[in-house]
């Protein structure tokens, strides 16, 4: 079983704020983390290795410090790391990040399963994880509650819905992306963490993955961002005064005038 | 206060803060309140490495030191210290097969030790024996090929929850002291029982219970070293583990500090937080420079033990009485700074002075620690003048 898990190294949600004057993102010292999402992908990868045997490959695209997410993965217990980084990549959108995903998962090898989280906690697009199932020509299964079965064969799996869930089977190879309710990621253990600080990460660029120029970074990518802005508050809001009754007196006088 | 410590004993503070946080502080006044085993908690220690921390690397360990363990520990009690009970005697447990088993016993109990497979317990208390060790009444008789074991243990913590118990029995009463020895009893042996689980004042999320012998038969190779050397393998086993007693309580100390302080920033009387009152102030301020004073004597002795493991009783029963004490104190104080709140059940400090106090009972009482550091002062003194 040879398991792929894409990962991402994004801002910390917890201190994300935007610069009032440029509303561009403040990264000045705001710490980076694994997107949550894809820490669940890690753990059920982890899980499915100790169940069925196998490999687990964490791969990620982004800049040379996102290797601290990769040697994190490891320290959950991932087997080998895969870093796709080059100045050519930057200003990819989901279209050329699936891309460049794609090219190297052609050069990791042959795989049965790719996990990803549901969406990345910066662009929350929930895009590139299908769309690297669609170049791959392989199946995919998105927003994945649970692994109700697994076996060399294939993962009878719920997919979460917005009224209940669907329970799906799905053959190997096949590309999922899971949502938090998946597991509880495990603390990464002592010898995962020694692992982590000695292990060599393979690092891949534009080249070593056969990438065509015109497909990666910016020129590659459909999306350009032409301002980003937070939106005016448009609901008006009351705030009641006084003690706990008479608050309560002033909602309801409030709720009543929508009558 | 910068402590120097490793990479690796970083990475096991951060390791055990993380278990802490997200697994122990979350459930402990539940277990509190329901005296339930934290089995759940102690499986995600296990995954963690953390019950491979004192075991040597070969069986599958960490192969840490003393100072090792107590980062742990020192984490594991800021969370709750009925949890760091339960973990610390599973490794108090398997310290007798550590420091004297045979390499043969060695490798058939310390890798599921290690991998926190099987838990271990640590059973020398008995009615008639606390302090005074030289009470014990449980015998061991060899019959053919087999010990028969016969007699009660008391108190003994993760009883009833250990797949592997060290037990001291007397093998030849008329011996004394030296008619003591270590034996390794296992869950489900014939004649092998635990009583019904204690109730405590606190550290209510450990087992403790009876460990009951009657005609327990076990093979005859469960003796952990030479017949008659059980005495000598305890007093090894209680020294190595009074550091992670004293830990624990630098680790409630600390967690019991930043509730009052916390409480004190926020709680507003006479029109100024308490925080502001020099009353207050010097309470807190008592209360960090107690905590640090013992915390550098906790490290400085774990240091010194894993230096100089044969030259350890002193350094350890002096770090074990200071923290332990301080830890009581700081717990107290930490109640009466928060007053009223303090006193109730909703805020972590009640738990945490009621838990306090079987520090300074057990692994020894802190009377009898002072004993110990009396005694090696009365020797170091017979060899030294004033005069130096």
């Amino acid at each position: 079983m040879n398991i792929i898990v894409c990962i991402k190294q994004v801002l910390d949600a917890k201190d994300v704020h935007l610069d009032p004057v440029t509303n561009n993102l403040v990264r000045e010292g705001v710490p980076s983390i694994m997107n949550p999402y894809d820490q669940y992908a890690v753990e059920e990868a982890v899980r499915l290795k100790e169940l069925l045997g196998g490999e687990v490959t964490v791969l990620s695209m982004g800049p040379p410090q996102a290797e601290e997410v990769l040697r994190q993965a490891i320290s959950c217990g991932a087997d080998h790391a895969v870093l796709v980084s080059d100045r050519a990549f930057a200003g990819a959108d989901t279209w050329a990040t699936s891309y460049t995903l794609a090219k190297a998962v052609q050069v990791i090898g042959a795989f049965d399963l790719i996990l990803c989280g549901k969406q990345a906690i910066d662009g929350d697009t929930a895009q590139v994880g299908p769309s690297l199932a669609l170049r791959l020509g392989v199946p995919y299964v998105t927003c994945v509650q649970k692994v109700r079965q697994a076996t060399d064969s294939g993962l009878i799996l719920e997919r979460m819905m917005d009224d209940g869930y669907d329970v799906l089977a799905v053959d190997y190879p096949a590309l999922l992306t899971v949502v938090k309710d998946i597991n509880k990621p495990r603390v990464p253990s002592l010898k995962g963490k020694m692992r982590a600080k000695k292990i060599e990460i393979r690092k891949l660029t534009a080249a070593d993955i056969g990438a065509d120029p015109v497909c990666i970074g910016l020129p590659g990518s459909p999306t350009q961002v032409e301002k980003v802005f937070s939106p005016p508050v448009r609901s008006q809001r009351t705030v009641f005064a006084g003690s706990l009754d008479e608050q309560i007196d002033q909602l309801v006088d409030s709720l009543k005038s929508y009558l | 206060m910068d402590y120097f410590l490793s990479e690796e004993q970083k990475m096991i503070v951060e390791t055990a803060r993380q278990i802490t946080n997200e697994y122990i502080i979350p459930h402990r006044a539940a277990l509190d309140e329901q005296d339930k085993f934290p089995r759940t908690i102690l499986n995600a220690m296990a995954q963690a490495d953390l019950f491979g921390i004192p075991v040597p690397e070969e069986f599958g360990g960490f192969g840490g030191g003393c100072l090792d363990i107590v980062l742990a520990l020192e984490q594991l009690g800021r969370g709750c210290i009925g949890v760091g009970t339960a973990f610390a005697a599973s490794s108090l447990g398997i310290y007798p097969i550590l420091q004297a088993g045979s390499q043969e016993m060695r490798e058939r109990y310390l890798p599921d030790a290690a991998a926190g497979k099987k838990f271990a317990a640590f059973g020398l208390t008995e009615a008639n024996a606390g302090s005074d060790a030289s009470g014990i009444q449980t015998t061991a008789v060899l019959d053919g090929d087999e010990w028969v074991v016969n007699g009660t243990k008391q108190w003994i913590t993760n009883g009833g929850e250990a797949q592997i118990y060290t037990i001291v029995a007397m093998t030849d009463r008329s011996k004394g002291p030296r008619g003591a020895s270590m034996l390794v009893v296992e869950e489900g042996d014939p004649g092998f029982s635990c009583g019904p689980k204690e109730k405590k004042m606190g550290i209510r999320a450990s087992s403790t219970t009876e460990l009951i012998f009657k005609d327990c038969r076990i093979p005859n190779d469960r003796l952990i070293g030479r017949k008659g050397t059980g005495f000598i393998t305890i007093m090894k086993t209680l020294d190595s583990s009074r550091p992670g007693i004293a830990a624990l309580g630098l680790g409630l100390a600390q967690a019991a500090l930043d509730e009052a302080a916390c409480y004190a920033k926020q709680r507003v009387q006479f029109g100024k937080p308490i925080f502001a009152f020099q009353a207050v102030q010097h309470m807190l301020a008592d209360m960090a420079i107690q905590l640090e004073a013992a915390r550098a004597l906790v490290y400085g002795a774990a240091r010194h033990i894993d230096a100089h493991p044969q030259n350890m009783s002193k350094v350890s029963s002096m770090c074990k009485v200071f923290a332990t004490d301080m830890a009581m104190k700081v717990a107290t104080d930490a109640v009466q700074v928060m007053g009223g709140y303090g006193y109730m059940r909703e805020y972590p400090v009640e738990k945490m002075m009621r838990d306090a106090k079987i520090l300074q009972i057990y692994e020894g009482t802190n009377q009898i620690q002072r004993n110990v550091v009396g005694q090696e002062l009365n020797k170091e003194y017979a060899r030294v003048s004033v005069n130096g």
